[in-house]
């Protein structure tokens, strides 16, 4: 039991100290058993004050020490480290909040704050009693990555890992890079396409000898644990021999051309959300990259006859399954889109009515004319917030992206084409930043913004052969409104990946909205509670481009950084079995989610064995043994109990 | 019970998802009685229902659970089994004569500050309206 204890209650400024009076603070637990010293002090971070407290620690000889200043999530390495300078183990520290969750919180009760200041000071100094001198653990680390995912994000995320002397393996489900990008044209704010800007990412990734892509491939499975992991991919084939590169050869791009002509098979194309069809013999545009075409063997019937024209075409190929040793990974697996509702606003069941991403896709696929089922298009109308901001339904969060981008669709269709109208029937605009920019063009283009509420929803009907989309405009104080159009836009959301094996390999936690989880939005945003996996792009919560491309870079330095010196420090926070107590009922090993817990032999009895570089610490075994054979390293029923006991005095 | 009279109530947070919550709350200067007190844990399906029994024995009126909900970053069965360590303890305080209702618990995500406050008022209302009677 620690002995020499030194206390430094932190006035925060006069954050602290405005509220509670830290001076009493001191005084009461100076005469605790164990404390050797108890300061007040202006700023505890300071350099000034970090230095006293290195100097108390070697003067005093002091074995533990207690700072009570603002939460752990701002200071806790900070005083750690302060405990190291001084030549302390860093365990035997705690940090005390008396900050948000005493002086702010009851300012309103300054009497009643200090009283809980003393409480809460009392507690941590129970606590840094009982603590123990603990080691992180060291275990060697791999400096290569696993990208999943080569769309923007994983693009971007690779190059920059390879910048910083990390190997990188970038994995891509498809036959080709570039994810949703590349599905898109005009891109905000630069006016580039999605394939410009993908050609650019994947030309870096191409030449890069730090970098290995494969794509048409899938991970299968993975084991080990961060800094050591054995990932299992598989690699579909193309079904297309190497040297095919398309891009070179306009001789050869015409044979192409003749062998996807003569394919038999036509299926509904994914890539033009489904209102195009495209061959089992494919390539989503003209020089898509790789370049170098695909066959999706799901639909090809072996029939032979691409070829007769493409001497390329090799139908023997073989799935390989390859293991790649790896330090972390990053998941840039992406989004899907909202799928709505048939008959919803007319969707499937009226011809004229698509989702967003359609009406992209058929910006792109109609040069001087906009048709759609052989219609000419010019009167359109936009619903927002479908799938998005839902009341009643699974998707209640903003997908953020949508007003900007169905705007931005707007207004390209507007330039591109002669006498488009476009009516946006929205829940209020949220282009936010310098997305503001785009609606005000809009509104200068004369294009007409009708706001409806999420209990009168607008109405879209069939009469005599027109369309007629009708309203209670909030803007214009309930009138009703009927724009009669050609074309109904429903402006749908980023919605989780529907089938996303990803998640159930990596066990990567799931927020409400099912998108990948974060340890925390601003203070951990690339982290997963799993060691060495992170995640960037839309797989976490509805991203544009931007935001995309910034969490990549901020993921890519997070696993350069934990991996670059090939060696890693773990928290010893973790689950340790009482030999003597444990039965072996199987309760700790079935509730672990990690599955950290297995049966070992002990003096001829079968006991609990936690495998330390498995378990995450999340303590979820403690409870459920009837034995209390287990205990968290760092919450012992010692600490615990001792605290219980100071607080409720 | 504190010089305002107020039920002390023992929480237990989590360390990444409700504690950043209640610190929050006193970011955002939301007050509620300073008899409430927290111990942080990296998960609300680690409290073990002896710690909870200690509490009351060592005179809190309730304890509070702030649990993960379905935000825990470790499982997404975390309500369940926090669940479970509420029905397993007030069973227990049942045995011991103990009121359940002084034991709740809620899921308090990482920026529900106003809920967790709400929750902290009522609480504490009910607790010392008991106390009085």
């Amino acid at each position: 039991m620690k002995n020499k204890i030194g206390i430094y209650i932190c006035q925060c400024g006069s954050n602290i100290s405005d509220y509670v009076d830290v001076e009493k603070v001191r005084d009461e637990v100076a005469t605790m058993d164990g404390v050797a010293l108890a300061r007040t002090t202006m700023f505890a971070c300071s350099d000034s004050a970090q230095n006293e407290i290195i100097e108390d620690i070697r003067n005093e000889h002091l074995d533990a020490i207690v700072v009570a200043s603002c939460s752990p999530k701002l200071h806790l390495f900070t005083f750690r480290n302060v405990a190291i300078r001084g030549g302390l183990n860093p365990y035997n520290y705690v940090q005390v909040n008396i900050r948000e969750q005493d002086s702010w919180a009851h300012s309103d009760n300054p009497a009643e704050a200090t009283i809980k200041a003393v409480k809460l000071v009392k507690a941590g100094i129970e606590r840094v009693k009982y603590s123990k001198a603990l080691v992180p653990i060291d275990i060697p680390a791999t400096n290569r990555v696993l990208v999943i995912g080569a769309g923007v994000a994983g693009m971007r995320a690779a190059i920059d890992l390879s910048s910083m002397g990390t190997k990188v393996y970038l994995i891509e489900r498809e036959h080709f890079v570039g994810g949703r990008t590349s599905q898109w044209s005009r891109l905000f704010t630069s006016n580039e396409t999605g394939e410009e800007v993908v050609y650019r990412l994947y030309n870096q990734v191409e030449k890069d000898p730090n970098i290995t892509l494969y794509t048409g491939t899938e991970l299968v499975s993975m084991k080990g644990t961060v800094g050591n992991f054995v990932a299992t991919i598989t690699i579909t084939p193309r079904y297309i021999s190497p040297g095919c590169n398309i891009d070179e050869d306009a001789e050869l791009e015409k044979r192409l051309q003749k062998a996807i002509d003569a394919c038999p098979v036509e299926i509904p194309d994914p890539f033009n959300f489904n209102i195009a069809t495209q061959k089992a013999l494919y390539r989503n545009f003209h020089s898509e990259f790789p370049v170098c075409p695909a066959i999706d063997m799901k639909s090809c019937t072996r029939c032979g006859e691409c070829k007769k024209y493409l001497e390329y075409v090799d139908l023997d190929q073989q799935e390989e399954t390859l293991d790649l040793h790896i330090g972390a990974i990053i998941t840039a697996t992406g989004f899907d889109t909202y799928e709505p509702e048939p008959s919803l606003y007319g969707y499937q069941t009226l011809d004229n009515v698509i989702t967003l991403p359609q009406f992209k896709r058929l910006i792109e696929l109609n040069e001087e004319k906009l048709t759609f089922h052989n219609r000419h298009i010019r009167n359109i109308a936009y619903i927002y917030c479908v799938g998005s901001r839902q009341t009643e339904g699974e998707n209640k969060y903003c997908s953020r992206y949508c007003c900007t981008s169905a705007i931005h669709a707007a207004i390209h269709a507007k330039s591109k084409y002669e006498g488009i109208n476009n009516y946006h029937f929205n829940r209020g605009i949220r282009t936010y930043g310098k997305q503001e920019t785009l609606y005000s063009e809009a509104l200068e283009n004369g294009d007409v913004f009708l706001q409806f509420d999420e209990d009168h929803p607008p109405t879209v009907d069939l009469k005599s052969g027109k369309t007629s989309v009708t309203v209670r405009d909030i803007l214009t104080s309930d009138h009703e409104i009927t724009a009669l159009v050609d074309l109904v836009v429903l402006v749908t959301a980023m919605v989780p990946r529907a089938h996303n094996q990803v998640a159930g390999i990596l066990k990567i936690p799931v927020g409400r909205d099912h998108f990948f989880n974060e340890i925390h939005p601003k203070l951990k945003p690339v982290e997963t509670v799993i060691d060495g996996i992170f995640i960037c792009g839309a797989c976490q919560a509805p991203h544009n481009i931007t935001e995309s491309t910034k969490s990549a870079l901020s993921a890519a330095s997070k696993a350069n950084a934990m991996l670059r010196e090939e060696k890693i420090k773990l928290e010893p926070t973790i689950a340790k079995i009482s030999a003597e107590l444990c039965t072996w009922c199987n309760a700790c090993s079935e509730i672990c989610p990690f599955d950290a817990i297995t049966k070992k032999q002990f003096n001829g009895k079968d006991i609990a064995r936690v495998d330390e570089s498995i378990c995450k610490g999340c303590g979820m075994c403690l409870p459920v043994c009837d034995q209390n054979a287990i205990e968290l390293i760092g919450y012992t029923d010692t600490e615990i109990e001792s605290m219980i006991d100071q607080l409720a005095v | 019970m504190t010089v305002d009279n107020h039920a002390n109530i023992l929480v237990f947070s989590t360390e990444k998802i409700s504690d950043p919550a209640i610190d929050l709350a006193g970011l955002l200067k939301k007050h509620y009685p300073a008899s409430v007190v927290t111990i942080s844990l990296p998960c609300s399906s680690a409290v073990k229902p002896r710690w909870i029994l200690r509490a009351f024995d060592k005179g809190f009126n309730g304890v509070f659970i702030a649990a993960d909900g379905t935000d825990c970053p470790y499982s997404n069965e975390c309500s369940e089994n926090t669940s479970a360590i509420v029905n397993k303890a007030q069973e227990m305080m049942k045995d011991k004569g103990l009121d359940p209702a002084r034991l709740k618990m809620a899921a308090i995500c990482s920026v529900c500050a106003e809920a967790f406050v709400k929750h902290m008022l009522a609480f504490v209302k009910s607790l010392s309206e008991e106390q009085e009677n």
